[in-house]
Parts: C-alpha cells; sequence; structure tokens
C-alpha cells in the first residue's frame, strides 16, 4: 500500500468547502466537520478579513488548499506570478493538502474563471506532467489532481480518463482527488458507467473524494445533460456512488463542496453528518 | 465515443476560447457527443458558464452601480466588458479594475455622468477591503507634538486608506443606495475617504480642501506644506476636521518629526 502521507495529511473525516458567511458558526460548533477547504485564490489579496479569518481557521482545523486559477492543462507557460502567490499561501499557511484540476483556465494572459476540458492525448499528458513536476519542485510538496466534469469528448481523444490520470500520477508522483459527483456527470454525459469508472481509477493513488450537488439540462437531442454547479445537495445517486467507492478505497477525507446559493450552516453541516455516516459504514466494514 | 485523431479534429484552446466568448462562430469540429455527433448545446455550458461567472464578478464588485443602472442593464453591460476586458488574472477579487474607465467611455452611458466615478468609489472600496493590514499609531502620540513641531511632521497611512475625487455627489449617491433613510443627493462636487478601521472599508466625505491635503501628504509634504496646498485648493479648508477623520479611521501608521 503507497503511502498517501506523501501527498496529504487531511483527517479521514468529512470536511465542508469554507465560506466566510459561515465563520462563527464553525467556530462555535464544527458539528461533524473535521477540516475545511478554500479556494487558493480567493486568499491572495495582501490582508483584511480574509486572511485573518484563515489564520484562525488554521488554528482549529486542519486546512487543504484547493486552486481554481493555475491552468494546469493550458498550452501556455504557468504564470509565474500566479505560482508566486500560490507559493507564498502555501509556505505561509502550510495546508494539510494541496489540490488543483486536471483542466485550463487562462489563455494568451486571459483567464476564463472556468475549469475547461482537456483533450486525452499524448501531449496533453506531456504538457499536464511537465505543469505539475514546475508545481511540485516549487512548492516542495505533491499535489493532488481532481479529476473535471465532462460535457463533451474530443474526436482526438487517445486515452481514457482513469488512464490519463493514473499516467500522470504514475509520472509525477502526484496523488489524485476523486470528485465522484464529477464522475457521475461526465458518466451520464457521455454514457459510461460510473461504477466501471471507478473500477477502472486507480483507487490507491487518491488523497482526498469530493463530493457536490448539480443541475441538470438537456442536450440538442433531449438527451440529459448535467451541470457541475455546486449549487445544492448532494444527490442519492452520488452518495450511492460514493458507497460504492469507499467500500473499496477504504476510509478516505471527504469534501462537501457548495460554492453556489450557499445554505445556512445547518444545512450544509447535514451534508457532512452524511458523508459522516458513509464513513463510519466503512469503517465497520473494515473492523469485521 | 470514437477516436478520430485527423488534423481536422484537433481543436487547440485558441480555438476552442474564440468560439467561447463569441456565439456567432461555429462550434470546433472536434468537440462531440458520446456518439460522435457535433457537441452543439453541450458547448454553451462553457459559454455560458464563463459569461455568467464573469458577470457575477462585476455585480458583485458593482453594488451601488448596479442598483444605478438596474441588474438587467447592469447585466448587458459587463457582457460586452468581459468580452473586451477579460480578467488578465485569477484574481478575482480584483476582477474590473478598468471597469470604471470603460463605463466614462460609453456613449450610450454619457447622460450619467456620474457612473464612472461611483464604479471608481466602488473599486477602491474592494481594494481597501484586501489591503495589507498596517497598525496604526495611538491618536494621542499628535499631542505630545508641540504645534509648530506638527507643522513640520511627515505621515503615513495604511495601505488600505483612499481618497477620491469627483465633480459629482458620489458619496451621497452611494449612501442613498447603500443605507435606508440617506437624505437624496444634491448636486454638487464631493470628495471621498475610504478607511478601514478594521476589516469594513468606510466611505466618509471629506471637507473642502482635505483631499488635496492627504493627496500633498501621501506625496511627502509636511502636514504644514500640505496645509499650504490645501489653502490653495479651498478657502476653507478645516484641517481638525480633517486629522480627525484619518484618525478615527486608524489611517496613520507613522509620524515622521523633523529631527
Amino acid at each position: 500500500m503507497l503511502d498517501k502521507s506523501t501527498f496529504t495529511h487531511l483527517p479521514q473525516t468529512p470536511g465542508v468547502g469554507y465560506k466566510p458567511q459561515h465563520f462563527n458558526d464553525i467556530i462555535s460548533d464544527p458539528g461533524s466537520v473535521g477540516w475545511l477547504e478554500v479556494h487558493a485564490e480567493n486568499y491572495m489579496g495582501d490582508g483584511g478579513r480574509p486572511l485573518a479569518q484563515l489564520r484562525h481557521l488554521a488554528e482549529e482545523f486542519p486546512m487543504s488548499v484547493h486552486g481554481v486559477g493555475l491552468s494546469i492543462g493550458g498550452e501556455g507557460p504557468l504564470d509565474g506570478d500566479h505560482l508566486a502567490r500560490l507559493k507564498h499561501l502555501v509556505d505561509w499557511l502550510n495546508p494539510a493538502s494541496f489540490s488543483e484540476h486536471l483542466a485550463w483556465s487562462t489563455h494568451d494572459s486571459a483567464f476564463y474563471n472556468d475549469l475547461l476540458p482537456l483533450p486525452y492525448t499524448d501531449a496533453t499528458l506531456a504538457r499536464v506532467c511537465a505543469h505539475i513536476n514546475q508545481v511540485q519542485d516549487l512548492l516542495g510538496r505533491k499535489m493532488l489532481l481532481e479529476n473535471p466534469s465532462s460535457y463533451l469528448a474530443f474526436a482526438e481523444s487517445t486515452w481514457s480518463e482513469p488512464e490519463f490520470l493514473n499516467e500522470v500520477a504514475r509520472r509525477t508522483g502526484c496523488g489524485l482527488l476523486l470528485d465522484v459527483n464529477n464522475v457521475f456527470v461526465s458518466a451520464t454525459n457521455l454514457d459510461f458507467s460510473p461504477q466501471g469508472y471507478i473500477d477502472a481509477y486507480p483507487l490507491d493513488l487518491v488523497g482526498e473524494i469530493h463530493l457536490g450537488g448539480h443541475d441538470e439540462d438537456h442536450d440538442d437531442h433531449g438527451k440529459p445533460l448535467l451541470i457541475d454547479s455546486h449549487g445544492r445537495a448532494v444527490v442519492d445517486p452520488v452518495w450511492a456512488l460514493l458507497d460504492y467507492t469507499l467500500e473499496r478505497s477504504g476510509p478516505l477525507p471527504l469534501l462537501v463542496e457548495w460554492d453556489n446559493d450557499v445554505p445556512d450552516w445547518p444545512t450544509l453541516e447535514r451534508e457532512a453528518a452524511r458523508a459522516a455516516s458513509a464513513l463510519d459504514r466503512v469503517l465497520v466494514e473494515v473492523a469485521k | 465515443m470514437t477516436t478520430d485523431t485527423s488534423p481536422a479534429n484537433a481543436v487547440n484552446q485558441a480555438a476552442f476560447t474564440r468560439a467561447m466568448m463569441d456565439a456567432s462562430i461555429t462550434t470546433p469540429q472536434g468537440l462531440r457527443d458520446s456518439q460522435n455527433r457535433p457537441a452543439g448545446r453541450r458547448f454553451n455550458v462553457y459559454r455560458n458558464n464563463v459569461a455568467v461567472s464573469l458577470t457575477d464578478a462585476l455585480l458583485q464588485a458593482f453594488p451601488v452601480v448596479t442598483k444605478l443602472l438596474s441588474e438587467e442593464n447592469m447585466k448587458g453591460l459587463a457582457g460586452i466588458f468581459l468580452r473586451a476586458h477579460p480578467p488578465q488574472s485569477p484574481l478575482m477579487m480584483f476582477y474590473g479594475a478598468e471597469f470604471p474607465d470603460f463605463i466614462a467611455q460609453m456613449e450610450q452611458l454619457s447622460h450619467l455622468g456620474y457612473l464612472a466615478d461611483v464604479a471608481r468609489l466602488e473599486q477602491h472600496m474592494r481594494r481597501a477591503y484586501h489591503a495589507a493590514d498596517a497598525t496604526p499609531i495611538d491618536p494621542d502620540a499628535l499631542g505630545s507634538i508641540a504645534p509648530e513641531d506638527l507643522m513640520q511632521t511627515r505621515v503615513s497611512f495604511t495601505p488600505a486608506m483612499q481618497v477620491i475625487r469627483s465633480p459629482w455627489p458620489i458619496f451621497d449617491i452611494w449612501r442613498f443606495n447603500m443605507e435606508q433613510d440617506a437624505p437624496k443627493p444634491q448636486a454638487g462636487a464631493q470628495d471621498v475617504l475610504i478607511t478601514r478601521p478594521e476589516f469594513d472599508p468606510t466611505p466618509q466625505l471629506l471637507p473642502v480642501g482635505g483631499a488635496a491635503w492627504i493627496t500633498a501628504l501621501t506625496g511627502g509634504k509636511t502636514i504644514g506644506e500640505a496645509f499650504e496646498v490645501a489653502n490653495q485648493d479651498a478657502d476653507n479648508f478645516d484641517l481638525s476636521t480633517t486629522l480627525a477623520l484619518l484618525l478615527q479611521g486608524n489611517t496613520l501608521t507613522a509620524l515622521h518629526r523633523k529631527d
């Protein structure tokens, strides 16, 4: 068994994506929540309340820094200024984990504030690996790479997504962040079995699991098109896919993401409590 | 999904972004659904995500401009702006720095002369929110300086302090849209001081000459030299009121007395 402490020190408990409006609730009673994740880019200002809150939270909770703007899959070089800001944040906070996405968001100096898709080709593989090596060398730590939500496919792709991620991890030594909602969304949108994806996925390299809500739309042919919106509760089939995954992976740090139409704290904490019971079921199995 | 690596199916990021930011451009042909049909509507998810997330960022950054224009008009304006000025960094907290100038140059908005300066005020509020922390001086420290020495003293300010001058009543407009029971704006120029006593930026109306005085101080002039500048700017410059605003707002970080 691989030593996961090379890429994560998060506890095997539920965490939530931190929202500033929950600060007082979290400090007074975090309930089932054992750790917090923040988006790196929201803490790259010079000072003020965001950094003061982060300093306070980091004294009480293990923290995960989750980047959304590095553009790991970008065709151009990584943004040096942004890398320097990331290093400053990670050196200062010393989080239990740093993760980013298999995606791109910057082209020709413009940042599009979305996780844009990549063709799974040898050229993409070489570029993503080079960028991850650069990030890991700079930060002096291993990172986790998250699987995306897919709405379409590239005709030019020659790798399946689990194989592609496995190869990236093998070449760079990074760990993986498995978003089971993204798996469910992509599987629905691109007609594959989500359980089959999990079966093909290198679960021994997973350092963290993400759960989130999605919206439903449809494509030109009336087929369902799910959209990874992080704006509502996790749906039952995704909880079931989490159970399927945990039965095969054993307990892992679980994160509930709710970034839009953010609910009150009790609602978010209930989602974390549901994640806690999923973990408890696996622990019972392990103990048997 | 069948792999087809013919060159026509290669989708580079330049082609992807061009089509993403301009709905009149056809979706790149290498993008497909699971049955190898053209991606069609599926590509619109990205078009929509980018436009909505950047529009939301602008609405959040400029709440008063949004109220003044109506949300519908602001969304329309944001749609034009985000295509002309996509973010140049992943720090969305600073997105929209060019928005005030963009407004000033929009002919269709020229009848709302004050709008660009209101946007500037909101932009400075955001900068103040994220500015570096600094330790303010003890207000009593000023009292220990003899009046004649005080005029030869220089001061340093917190990075959060901002001053905006406008020929429009931007403070009254801001307050009228943000606070209940605020008085209706009256015509006239207003200068605004933004302080951040702890974490929340606070705009305050400066007395006449106050902006000229503070700007001279930030430029390195002594309190006395800056007083001359302020008196040239306005007839009735009120130094003690302006100084009290600076002290109450925790804006002074150091006094540099004459050696």
